[in-house]
């Protein structure tokens, strides 16, 4: 009887025990990003570090930001399985990389390559209270030709 | 496209009948990634439609992205995406840059 019982109930209870435990682990990669994305001005995830980056698409991104002497906080994807999961569900995104300013996301290396181009890129980060360095060169240029 | 993979065939027929396509690439861009030859994982897609008309490019994207998504959940692990209104197009000098070249960060 006992067998029986334990036979039964068992796998129900360990199914719910494993389902709880992943929606937890959810919960707990959705608050950390969430955290992660409001403190931080500029965040990008990334494959790799800003010094090494690990895929051309990241790398993209990377010389976007330097270009623009943006300061910004990198997350490793490759570094952290859950995360890397974890980032595609928070933002609705499927790739990486995914760049963050403000807490909202904004795209990842086709849109930023874009907003570059566009002048967009300027715009938003002047929102942030970020002055970006294309910006900085092209008033000194006009200054000199004064 | 006699040529063209099962994955790139698929994601051109799900672009076309859902966007109405009024020009349309897929370009696998796996040989240039470390994956085996053949491979179906990386992807640039240019995609003009009038249904784009008044969408911010995120929301272009979420679309595109939103079409295929059963493709990138099963094999595609890299989408680039190029999508214009027929005036964009139009209006563009129609040359399509080749995504950045890969840095080893799949399968290594």
């Amino acid at each position: 009887m006992n067998s029986i019982i334990r036979r039964s109930f068992y796998p129900l209870y360990n199914n719910t025990f494993k389902l709880t435990r992943r929606l937890l682990a959810d919960a707990t990669i959705n608050e950390k990003i969430d955290k992660i994305v409001k403190e931080n001005k500029v965040v990008v995830f990334m494959k790799g570090v800003p010094d090494a980056p690990r895929c051309g698409f990241s790398n993209a991104v990377v010389q976007i930001m330097r270009m623009h002497a943006v300061p910004y906080e990198s997350h490793d994807v490759l570094a952290d399985e859950n995360l890397r999961q974890g980032i595609k569900d928070y933002s609705n995104w499927p790739t990486i990389p995914q760049v963050f300013i403000n807490g909202e996301f904004v795209g990842g290396c086709d849109i930023m390559l874009q907003m570059h181009q566009s002048g967009e890129l300027v715009e938003e980060l002047k929102k942030v209270g970020i002055k970006s360095a294309l910006l900085t060169a092209e008033e000194s240029k006009k200054e000199e030709n004064k | 496209m006699s040529t063209a993979g099962l994955i790139a065939n698929s994601i051109k027929t799900k672009l076309e009948n859902a966007l109405k396509t009024k020009h349309l690439e897929v370009i696998n861009e796996s040989y240039m990634h470390n994956v085996p030859q053949g491979a179906e994982t990386h992807f640039k897609v240019v995609v003009v439609s009038d249904k784009f008309d008044g969408l911010a490019l995120i929301k272009r994207h979420r679309l595109v992205n939103d079409i295929l998504k059963e493709e990138l959940q099963h094999g595609v692990h890299a989408l680039s995406i190029v999508a214009k209104t027929p005036q964009q197009w139009e209006e563009s000098d129609k040359v399509i840059e080749s995504s950045p070249n890969c840095r080893g960060g799949f399968g290594k």
